[in-house]
């Protein structure tokens, strides 16, 4: 018993599990993470995660693009090297808007979804962090960590009590890595 | 999640029984991990061989200049500003469906909009060969960018919209990738977790190590609304400024304030169009017809219906406007299209676009799927020969007659024109194979809520209105992928 780091509790309906985790919670018993193959609403407020803050992120950054692209038009077209179009004045205000709308849309995006990955640890080739591999496909899990909850019997039952279709005992914190 | 049921009277987003979240994963994923069957391989020859000529005709253009075109001092921008124009607008559907259908909370987009995305980055590759190759000497290509330079510091002229299009295509065709990329990664770890050996290796790459944990879906989930709301003003910004390359011109026929909503409306048209032609073909031959149902088909051709009638009212304004402006030149510009050497194009043009599409107000036409097939085919066609008309017929006949002429393509123009269709249909051949076709996490959301076997049991629980479930029945009768006779029991 004592060489076991995770237990999993694999439930092939999303209501059962939130289910399940209610029925954990009642019970005291702490809950890891949970992994499904599809998002879940209404899940973080059960689990106490607080609201990602991604959008402030966004803003700050659709705001730079806005500054940068304005910056470089302005520099470039008003300061640097002035092109005289049948006398009209250089800084021409609503010529600028496109680009600087475009840059705003460039910055926005990736700075966001670069501070996801970032934030997330998600990069190209990163060794998968799995418990379970049907995570993915047909089952949701939730992960307790068996070192913290030591009553194994109760988790067990609580966990099959609630409709989990396995209950799994991982020695091993992620089996991806074998 | 599914604490409520929805209202019977909506129709189901999947068809068949027996469908689980299993299934979803295994039905999607056939084509991926099963050996391609005959109809992709000739498919994909055929496609691969039109790829290749794209690249003799392209090459060959680098190689002689775009003298090999039949492009003339009087006609100086014409397939290729065409083809340009008719690709970008064919990408616009697919951003159109993932983003302005999300914020609309429109269910049945989660169906389609992987493939339509796939599309849009195909379309704007196409496109945006268009681009470089007109440009004569396309390894000077980098100097629509603003950089340092030797020449003064020299810098593009920002006032110009064939500088705000290079922003605008470029923005659009790298958020578009990044939108698609990561609304693909659960999907791809879907891969990676079925798969062994090499095929594990490679996926596991792409996956970014992707895991399904609450944190990860909870920030997707802002990553994607957040991007879906910048890229529909960005959709409509890319069409509006492709447009503006022609309306702030003086050229009769280009000059017009109308050209903006008319240009993103033709867009929107076409795309969706395209997406229709791909689609009806992909579900029957890859065996989805249980998730792009019947719905979706009817709903597409609405939308196509919808656009095609504003886009025919944008006809009926331009040619209003030229007899209202007074102006002989614009008013002989639109008259030239019924009654000059090219009519035949103005017929396909207004033929095409406006006449047929009118036919889908009809629900047999609508639900016939050989018949949309067709009608998605004739109003691609109907767009390219709008963008021609557009074009080719405002430049031949300019303001001095003694400089009036024809454009003929020659092989080489013709052949950069189907060649960028093969590499189009050789993209999404191999995107096809090797990629998740419809977003499987999406579809699994709608699983409980709107699929048929969930309704099913919604009327068996009695609960329901007599007549609401009549009516629903009633609107099944459309759909191919259901069984009629499990309702005529009930």
């Amino acid at each position: 018993m004592s060489n076991i780091k995770y237990i999993l509790g694999s439930f092939g309906d999303p209501d059962e599990m939130m289910h399940g985790i209610d029925k954990l919670q009642e019970n005291n018993i702490s809950i890891f993470d949970v992994y499904t193959p599809m998002p879940i609403h209404g899940i973080e407020a059960k689990l106490g995660i607080k609201r990602s803050r991604i959008d402030i992120a966004a803003f700050c950054f659709g705001i730079t693009g806005t500054c940068a692209a304005f910056a470089l038009i302005y520099f470039c077209a008003v300061i640097d090297w002035k092109v005289n179009i049948g006398g009209k004045p250089s800084f021409a205000f609503p010529d600028f808007i496109p680009i600087m709308f475009e840059l705003t849309v460039l910055f926005c995006a990736f700075g966001m979804v670069l501070t996801y990955y970032a934030s997330t640890h998600l990069f190209p080739g990163r060794a998968p962090r799995v418990m379970d591999l049907r995570a993915t496909n047909d089952r949701f899990v939730i992960a307790i960590d068996a070192k913290e909850n030591v009553a194994h019997l109760e988790i067990d039952s609580l966990l099959k009590g609630a409709g989990a279709l396995e209950v799994k005992y991982n020695e091993r914190k992620y089996i991806s890595y074998e | 999640m599914s604490g409520h049921n929805e209202s019977i009277l909506r129709e189901p987003l999947i068809t068949g029984d027996n469908i689980t979240y299993a299934k979803i994963t295994d039905d999607i994923l056939g084509p991926v991990e099963n050996k391609p069957n005959k109809a992709w391989w000739i498919g994909f020859t055929f496609a691969s061989l039109g790829a290749l000529l794209w690249v003799c005709a392209v090459s060959y253009t680098f190689w002689t200049g775009i003298g090999a075109w039949g492009l003339n001092k009087t006609v100086g921008w014409a397939w290729d500003i065409t083809g340009f124009v008719w690709w970008v607008g064919i990408g616009h559907a697919g951003t159109l469906i993932s983003a302005v259908l999300l914020l609309f909370r429109q269910n049945w987009r989660n169906s389609i909009n992987r493939s339509a995305e796939a599309m849009t980055i195909f379309a704007v590759i196409c496109a945006a060969t268009y681009v470089v190759s007109h440009m004569g000497r396309p390894w000077l290509a980098y100097w629509v960018l603003p950089l340092p330079n030797q020449f003064g510091s020299l810098w593009v002229n920002f006032n110009s919209p064939l500088v705000w299009d290079m922003f605008a295509i470029s923005t659009y065709f790298s958020v578009s990738l990044l939108f698609w990329y990561t609304g693909l990664l659960p999907d791809i770890a879907t891969i990676r977790d079925r798969a062994t050996g090499m095929r594990k290796k490679i996926y596991t790459i792409f996956s970014f190590g992707w895991t399904g944990s609450v944190k990860t879906w909870q920030r997707f989930e802002a990553v994607s609304l957040i991007l879906a709301g910048i890229a529909t003003p960005l959709v409509l910004s890319v069409h509006t400024i492709v447009s503006m390359d022609f309306a702030t011109s003086v050229i009769p026929g280009w000059h017009t304030t109308i050209f903006p909503p008319y240009f993103v409306a033709g867009a929107i048209f076409s795309g969706f169009a395209m997406v229709q032609t791909l689609l009806l073909v992909a579900r029957k031959v890859l065996g989805l017809e249980n998730y792009i149902t019947m719905f979706h088909i009817e709903s597409m051709n609405k939308i196509i219906l919808l656009t095609g009638s504003i886009v025919g009212v944008a006809y009926l304004t331009e040619f209003f406007i030229a007899w209202y402006s007074g102006s002989e030149y614009e008013q002989y510009t639109f008259l030239n299209r019924f009654i000059g050497p090219y009519w035949w194009a103005g017929c396909m043009m207004y033929g095409c676009n406006v006449l047929m599409t009118q036919l889908m107000w009809f629900k047999k036409i609508r639900t016939n799927i050989r018949l949309s097939w067709c009608l998605s085919i004739v109003v691609n066609i109907g767009m390219w020969f709008e963008r021609f008309v557009i074009i080719v017929l405002s430049l031949h006949r300019d303001y001095l007659p003694s400089s009036w002429a024809m454009f003929y393509p020659t092989w080489v123009d013709v052949s950069v024109f189907v060649g960028s269709i093969g590499l189009f249909f050789t993209l999404f051949l191999l995107f096809l194979r090797v990629l998740p076709s419809i977003a499987i996490a999406e579809v699994k959301l709608l699983l409980k809520t709107s699929s048929e076997q969930a309704k099913m049991q919604q009327i068996k629980s009695g609960h329901e209105n007599k007549e609401y479930v009549a009516e629903y029945i009633e609107s099944l009768e459309k759909f191919d992928s259901v069984k009629q006779e499990d309702y005529a029991k009930l």
